[in-house]
């Protein structure tokens, strides 16, 4: 075991994907010599050469469709998207081909489209956002969102492994903020399994992301007035494990979905309908949801406090749910 | 000012020769432009018999172009033919019944009632499955060709495109970081001069498509797509060259689109003298004389391989109907690859 952060995991876990396997290389701006804008990626083209640590130009469509192609010859591609709001400019790519390649034609597209995602340092609107519900609802791609640097390390490795197009949210938020255990060794976690982040009886939060860390400071104030309060780790919205859910559900019968994307037609809402047409004899309570508002997100700090949701609107949503 | 070389014709066998073409090959490229465009003709009385669902797309006019391009390609080449390219999977080796299975929607077309029309491709034989976004591909190729440049093997990918598509993002992006990394790719322009139902100079503005291949450091060149000689040079010399190491070529094959943009579209917009000039040019016919002319095609090569092809297209058209219909119930299978999905190559 090694303390990490949660950036120094997804390193080591691609560092080490491609030590053990020349077909994995990665592309994206900025990548090679400066070591990508977060320095996921720093030293990798000292030792994997120009060939396999690629700077790309400024196009998003070439990455991601270059990915596929390569993919489809027998690579294992890793993009990297600067911020994931770019990856609006490589949508087709991913959903139209990428995504669709296998049913149609047979043939497995193994790529990994990394996506630094995610708020709470004035990035504004084009480098702030969590875009995991769009391609969530797009069948033959799959959705990881780590929160752990055990995960993030696990996750990748999963992602690098599956034979479908994986996308791979890393909130930086959590980059250099949040530190872990995590093994030395190649392990896999599996995607489309949540993690218990903290067990509890009286309600439940289902989550991912850096709304993880929200949560539990949430829980912890709550503990002090003898609240107990269940944390799922979601880990993947696509697949997503409902059987977790619906368990925690039926343990706690008290729900409050979270997630820092927008609200309407968020992944909260896929959630809060399988609870209601799976689990409404359970409830003692409406499902809640708590999210950011329908709004593009805002560059200026008191309005980004407002935008992302923070610690009292958790605490705040729990009592409500608690008191119903 | 055109920037591109406008290739010569192709006149004596000596320069076919030399091209690397003899007789037998010749035939063969005959044989496979009159397969192309029997399967065409085929589709299109299934679809109007009403066997075939959904649309259905011919590329009448543009059989030399695709046979040219895709004789000139090696056997571990690979590409993204679009729908007027029928005559690439034709040359590659794709049975023409799969190719009316998938028309069909049946469960033995390549796609296996998944998607329809001419979305279809064989991954062993090298071709990758075209979407309906067609400029798409090219980055896809591109994709392919930076496979071939990392693991140092000596393959091309071919990436086809109209000149319809030539307006969108893609193409530029795929070119563009095809000619900062000089990868093995060809860039091969379909243009038949209507993009459905808008002409040309509502898609660009130069005198060619292929002028634009300066702008991203590498040669184009403007070929008579109606040459199937003609285009077989251009196309080996690019793939030849990008084999080598030397980087992409766009090659732009001219022709016209002798038919709507589907079986729906009459195509009244386009003038009917430009229909006579080109039917002036048609590629099997043209290719028909040359063989006589230069090969001593004789009438008797010529009626056998017209009953041989006869033959060999009702038969798939039997064996394609014969097809079954894929299981409704089978609509959820497939979305996601499992593990075994990568022990099988396609590469």
């Amino acid at each position: 075991m090694a303390e990490l952060t949660y950036l120094q995991a997804i390193s080591d876990g691609l560092r080490g994907e491609m030590r053990r396997d020349k077909r994995v290389f990665v592309i994206g701006e900025d990548v090679g010599v400066y070591g990508g804008a977060f320095k996921v990626t720093l030293g990798f083209q000292e030792e994997f050469g120009p060939w396999r640590v690629i700077d790309a130009p400024l196009a998003e469509t070439a990455i991601v469709g270059g990915c596929t192609g390569a993919a489809l010859m027998g690579m294992r591609p890793v993009a990297e998207m600067q911020f994931s709001d770019f990856v609006s400019c490589a949508w087709d790519q991913i959903v139209t081909i990428s995504a669709k390649q296998y049913y149609r034609a047979g043939t497995p597209v193994p790529m990994v489209i990394r996506l630094p995602s995610g708020g709470g340092f004035s990035g504004g609107p084009f480098h702030s956002q969590n875009p995991e519900s769009s391609f969530a609802h797009i069948p033959g791609l799959k959705c990881v969102c780590p929160a752990t640097p055990e995960d993030a390390k696990g996750l990748l490795i999963s992602a690098i492994e599956d034979p479908n197009p994986v996308l791979y949210f890393e909130h930086k938020h959590l980059y250099r903020r949040i530190k872990g255990d995590v093994p030395e060794e190649r392990y896999t976690t599996p995607i489309g399994k949540a993690r218990m982040h903290r067990e509890g009886d009286d309600v439940s939060v289902i989550t991912w992301g850096a709304m993880i860390y929200t949560a539990s400071e949430a829980a912890d104030q709550l503990e002090k007035d003898g609240v107990s309060t269940e944390i799922l780790d979601l880990r993947s919205v696509l697949p997503w494990d409902k059987d977790a859910v619906l368990a925690s559900v039926r343990k706690t019968s008290k729900v409050l979905v979270l997630h820092e994307d927008t609200h309407t037609g968020g992944f909260g809402a896929e959630i809060a309908a399988t609870i209601a047409e799976e689990a409404f004899e359970d409830l003692d309570a409406p499902v809640k949801r708590l999210t950011a508002p329908d709004t593009p997100v805002p560059f200026s700090p008191p309005l980004e406090k407002a935008f992302i949701p923070q610690v009292d609107d958790v605490t705040g949503a729990l009592r409500d749910l608690v008191a119903y | 000012m055109a920037i591109a070389r406008e290739a010569e014709p192709i006149g004596s066998l000596s320069e076919v020769k030399d091209a690397g073409l003899d007789r037998e090959d010749l035939l063969g490229m005959y044989r496979s432009m009159l397969i192309t465009r029997g399967v065409e003709e085929r589709g299109h009385i299934l679809y109007k018999q009403g066997k075939i669902p959904g649309s259905f797309y011919t590329g009448r006019g543009n059989e030399a172009a695709a046979v040219g391009v895709g004789s000139a390609m090696g056997p571990d080449d690979v590409g993204t033919p679009l729908h007027r390219d029928i005559g690439v999977h034709i040359v590659r080796g794709v049975e023409p019944w799969r190719i009316f299975a998938n028309y069909m929607g049946r469960a033995d077309g390549p796609t296996r009632g998944r998607d329809g029309n001419v979305h279809l491709a064989d991954a062993r034989l090298g071709m990758i499955a075209m979407v309906s976004h067609l400029p798409a591909m090219l980055p896809v190729a591109t994709g392919a060709a930076l496979a071939f440049r990392i693991r140092d093997e000596r393959r091309v990918a071919v990436g086809w495109f109209g000149e319809g598509a030539s307006a969108r993002g893609d193409t530029h992006e795929a070119m563009n970081f095809a000619g900062t990394r000089r990868l093995p790719v060809v860039f091969v322009c379909d243009n038949n001069q209507w993009a459905y139902s808008t002409p040309t100079h509502l898609e660009y503005a130069v005198e060619h498509i292929a002028d634009r291949a300066q702008a991203y450091g590498f040669d184009g060149v403007v070929v008579d797509g109606t040459d199937v000689l003609a285009v077989y040079r251009e196309a080996k010399r690019a793939i030849e060259k990008a084999r080598a190491g030397e980087g992409p070529t766009l090659i732009e094959c001219l022709t016209l689109r002798m038919e709507g943009h589907a079986v729906h579209d009459d195509a009244f917009y386009v003038p009917g003298e430009m229909f006579e000039e080109w039917a002036k040019r048609d590629p099997l016919e043209r290719f028909r004389k040359w063989l006589r002319e230069n090969v001593e095609m004789t009438d008797a090569e010529e009626e056998e391989m017209n009953a041989e092809v006869k033959r060999l297209l009702s038969e798939a058209v039997r064996r394609a109907e014969e097809s079954p219909l894929p299981d409704g119930s089978s609509v959820t299978d497939g979305v996601y690859a499992g593990p075994e999905a990568l022990l099988t190559p396609h590469h």
